[in-house]
């Protein structure tokens, strides 16, 4: 027997724990002003969950998905998206929504139950995807028809751990390969599926090595660091734009909660998250940016002012709106709705108007 | 044309036209699908639009809907109507709600093509009529065409809808009807269906490669019997159908499909909260059996026929009113 092929995994980390940089060589191109930016946006990312975890306790909001400790993942990641590239979320993404210009308010709404808070215009997210991992292959047609229309852009597939058990991740990935597709997908490992430990999720020790089955390039990076993660985001999206697809496992955990409706402790000990705290994205980050002089404390604590506005304008804002009119649940069925269906607007409407 | 000829047609004459449509399925390119009907088009319109794709249904469907949201017509084929059923996610959860989760702001203009039905002794899985399943769905379309003229009128309305389509060919009639069929483009709008013969005696509904055998029955019979062809499953044309059985006061429905819950219940239902009071005698239907589709064997006593149509009309029109 001999070998006819030989794999390698990189990794990826810029940033260690103690917010020293490591491979100064792998340093993305950023200015301060950009720096500042991510860290804002990291910031935002935080409070916004905080703050809805605390109106979902109110019953202000119903269930929603934590993203605490995954930051790095989703900002870093989609800071490096330009204008034209489209992001094809799960549903605890919240952080790539913000940083791609989504207001706060618009996020609640939709956990409020209000359809008009899933998609922003302009935004270039798409809605958030429930059924695990049933999104990658939308990002994957979306790569697929950015390479038809010859057009410089790319689509990114965010999805967890627990989506690459998925027929729906291993056949994005397999199109992907075979069809030259400008996609790019995101898996952040946070280490969890609900209950289930990654090691549990699948026997390969890395899920980046998935990809080298499909005919191109697996990277693990450090998913709490945020250039790491924005440096990985943008080498493969210029990949991309040429028709080379790039599967990027940013390692990260999570530690909340899998929604506002479970409880961790049942199958994790709170001693364990409690270990990941010194990870924390935020953290090294801001040990960075204070180190480098990119960023003074007080700086840091106008930023958590001003995101805290933000964030509670976006609640007032939200709790303000009025309803939708009933008959949108039917209404946007279809481009024009059938006259098969007018009996059932007619009664809806009624229904309505009685209940006012 | 027959069929085949009539959507290969079709697919020629919308793709001439607009440059957003595009083909994708399993070895529908240089082997012009196993039916043939995308024969020659990857050869005009070249491999990066009529993609062939590698073997994954739901992957298929799944990035036909990323295609779409971003401004592609994709017309994705799946082979057989038996592995139509591993799209029924991306259908369910993704392709029916996109209008509606985004408020409008996405929409996915997707028209899924897929044979279906018995009586070409194939194998297993390769003779179903799932059409019930996607009828359920809301926001989804199924239009079913029973002859090469209808099949492209169908078709092309179908690619042009800003919705998602199922559109399900008849495999039992891909090449044995043919029409004159026009070369040039020309529509069927969908949602209505057709009275292909009028009559006062009985309304007797069907869609699909069905309507021969019925319109043969109507014929032997000798009566002056309504015959509507539904062109599309869902949404239904229930004001056809029902104008028609307050006129004649009896109905048939005739379809392959498993009785239990197929669209025949459905018609039933309707008939009964539009014009139960017309009604001169009990609906009869003439439906496949509630078993399994059965092999090449036994696959022609699970069929309909002319024989048991008649039989059905034959039983209402006895019942005095």
């Amino acid at each position: 027997m001999k070998i006819i092929k030989k794999f390698e995994v990189p990794y990826l980390q810029i940033l260690d724990e103690t917010g020293k940089i490591v491979s100064k060589r792998e340093m993305p191109k950023l200015s301060k002003e950009e720096l500042k930016k991510l860290y804002y946006l990291m910031v935002l990312s935080r409070a916004f969950d905080e703050e809805s975890i605390l109106l979902q306790r109110q019953g202000r909001i119903y269930t929603y998905a934590s993203l605490y400790g995954q930051e790095a993942a989703q900002v870093g990641s989609a800071y490096a998206l330009e204008k034209d590239d489209i992001a094809f979320p799960s549903f605890r993404e919240h952080g790539v929504y913000l940083t791609r210009g989504a207001k706060p308010e618009a996020l609640f709404l939709y956990h409020k139950g209000d359809e008009r808070g899933a998609s922003s215009k302009d935004v270039n997210v798409f809605m958030p995807s429930i059924p695990v991992g049933s999104q990658i292959p939308h990002a994957t047609g979306a790569g697929m028809a950015f390479a038809y229309q010859k057009k410089k852009a790319a689509a990114i597939g965010y999805f967890g751990d627990g989506s690459t058990s998925k027929g729906d991740f291993h056949e994005a990935m397999n199109f992907a390969g075979v069809f030259n597709a400008h996609t790019v997908f995101l898996c952040q490992n946070n280490q969890f599926a609900i209950s289930l430990p990654v090691a549990e999720q699948t026997e390969a020790e890395t899920i980046a090595q998935k990809a080298i089955a499909y005919g191109f390039k697996g990277i693990r990076v450090d998913g709490n660091d945020i250039l790491a993660v924005y440096k990985a985001t943008k080498d493969a999206l210029t990949e991309a734009y040429t028709g080379k697809p790039t599967l990027i496992e940013c390692l990260t955990y999570r530690m909340g909660d899998h929604t506002t409706s479970d409880d961790a402790s049942k199958y994790r000990k709170p001693e364990e998250a409690k270990k990941h705290e010194k990870f924390d994205p935020l953290l090294r980050f801001k040990k960075y940016l204070i180190k480098a002089k990119i960023l003074t404390e007080a700086e840091g604590k106008k930023i958590q002012e001003q995101v805290k506005k933000e964030v509670e304008e976006g609640v007032k804002s939200f709790e303000a709106m009025k309803p939708y009119p009933a008959e949108d649940i039917i209404n946007y069925l279809f481009e024009k709705l059938p006259d098969e269906l007018i009996p059932e607007l007619d009664e809806i409407k009624k229904i309505a108007e009685e209940s006012k | 044309m027959n069929m085949v000829d009539a959507i290969n047609n079709a697919l020629d004459n919308e793709m001439a036209n607009d440059k957003s449509i595009v083909l994708l399925g399993e070895d529908i390119g240089e082997d012009g699908g196993v039916f043939r009907v995308t024969d020659g088009l990857a050869k005009k319109y070249g491999n990066n639009r009529v993609m062939d794709s590698p073997l994954a249904e739901a992957g298929i469907m799944g990035v036909s809907i990323g295609m779409a949201v971003m401004g592609l017509k994709p017309v994705p084929e799946i082979q057989f109507d038996g592995f139509s059923i591993t799209i029924l996610d991306q259908v369910y959860n993704h392709a029916s709600r996109i209008r509606n989760r985004s408020r409008g702001l996405y929409h996915c203009p997707i028209t899924l093509r897929c044979p279906i039905g018995g009586g070409i002794r194939a194998l297993e899985h390769h003779s179903e009529s799932p059409e019930t399943f996607f009828a359920h769905i809301p926001g989804i379309k199924v239009v079913i065409p029973s002859g090469p003229y209808e099949a492209k009128g169908l078709l092309i309305s179908s690619i042009r809808d800003p919705d998602p389509v199922i559109f399900y060919e008849p495999k039992r009639i891909y090449r044995a009807i043919k029409e004159d069929v026009p070369e040039k483009p020309y529509t069927i709008p969908l949602g209505k269906a057709n009275i292909v013969r009028e009559g006062k005696s009985l309304t007797l509904i069907t869609y699909g490669s069905w309507l021969r055998e019925s319109l043969e029955a109507v014929e032997e019979l000798k009566t002056d019997i309504e015959v509507i062809d539904l062109r599309t499953i869902s949404p239904l044309d229930t004001g056809t159908i029902i104008s028609s059985v307050k006129k004649t006061g009896r109905a048939v429905i005739v379809h392959e499909a498993p009785k239990n819950l197929g669209i025949a219940a459905e018609i039933m239902a309707r008939i009964n909260e539009g014009a139960f009071y017309s009604l001169e005698a009990p609906i009869e239907r003439v439906t496949g059996y509630d078993t399994i589709m059965p092999l090449a064997s036994y696959e022609q006593l699970y069929l309909l026929n002319k024989e048991k149509i008649k039989k059905a009309i034959t039983k209402v029109l006895s019942v005095k009113g």
